[in-house]
């Protein structure tokens, strides 16, 4: 037996899954959410990678590589929001964060 | 062999991702986050993605998980009360997963490669070549320019992230060189008169 395409995309399917309900179990704690992404983004580069190596094309671990990168960028864009934030309310709780809601 | 690593590392990766959504504290969510990246970097390496697997080891390892759990331990928060929803959303957040994990495994096992799409593969897997060298080959010459843009983004991040968090407090006395070295002797000194029995 060999380790084939389907076997990863179900791996990454069962991880996808598993940020998405993260997102919504998790609705008040926004650093929860944020790490729920960062599993989706490794679901994704899964994904990636797989069809790389199946289809025998690169290119795939280049987007990988970009995905990685942007991936980085919005945890430290979102923690850096999420440090302000709490020096000015003193709390993180996401549903105390609307007042732009008219 | 590969086939064992293969379900040991996918098996502790769900598991992982498991614990990262339902613990309840958030620096133990950090740790399996961590060993959720070690563990797809193991996967990524049985697909032969040897450089992305390192990249993920240090770039997530070593600093996105680093700097989440730098956060979640400098911010004083209280973590239990955050987590009251959790009960009440867990129907919801159920069937949502449910309804996604059925479309991605319909997907999944229903999918079908097109014919032909191997041979229109734009940069095929060159034999003899390590995969680091043939990704740099590719990413220096082919993808250059979304290479220098994926630099902006980090640099745009970068920036973003020390203009968000820096802050001046008001009160706190600093040097400020610029105002040292403008000064002398002329408007500085000042010479006065005092005369006797006076005082200043």
């Amino acid at each position: 037996m060999v380790v084939g395409l389907t076997h990863y995309l179900v791996v990454a399917a069962i991880l996808f899954t598993l940020g998405v309900a993260g997102i919504i179990l998790n609705r008040k704690n926004i650093i929860i959410i944020l790490m729920s992404v960062e599993l989706i983004l490794l679901s994704v580069n899964i994904n990636l990678v797989a069809f790389s190596a199946s289809l025998g094309d690169l290119t795939g671990q280049v987007f990988a590589l970009f995905i990685l990168t942007v991936a980085a960028a919005e945890a430290a864009i979102g923690l850096a929001i999420l440090v302000t934030y709490f020096r000015n309310r003193g709390t993180i709780a996401v549903e105390d964060i609307n007042s732009l809601k008219g | 062999m590969a086939v064992a690593f293969f379900y040991l590392f996918s098996a502790v990766l769900i598991a992982s991702a498991f614990a990262v959504i339902v613990s309840r504290n958030p620096v133990h969510s950090v740790l399996y986050l961590i060993l959720a990246f070690v563990n797809g970097a193991g996967l990524f390496l049985l697909a032969g993605a040897e450089f992305l697997a390192m990249i993920l080891v240090v770039v997530y390892v070593g600093a996105v998980a680093v700097l989440f759990l730098f956060v979640v331990m400098m911010l004083d928060v209280d973590f239990a009360e955050l987590r009251q929803g959790f009960t009440k959303y867990l129907p919801i957040g159920a069937a949502v997963g449910a309804v996604v994990l059925g479309e991605l495994g319909l997907v999944a096992l229903g999918w079908q490669s097109a014919p032909g799409a191997k041979e229109a593969a734009a940069a095929p897997i060159a034999a003899g070549v390590s995969n680091t060298a043939a990704l740099g080959q590719l990413l220096y010459t082919k993808y250059f320019l979304f290479f220098q843009a994926s630099a902006l983004v980090l640099l745009t991040a970068m920036i973003g992230a020390i203009v968000l968090t820096l802050h001046h407090r008001p009160g706190v006395k600093r040097q400020k060189i610029e105002e040292q070295n403008a000064r002398t002797r002329d408007n500085v000194i000042e010479i006065k008169k005092v005369p006797s029995r006076a005082g200043v």
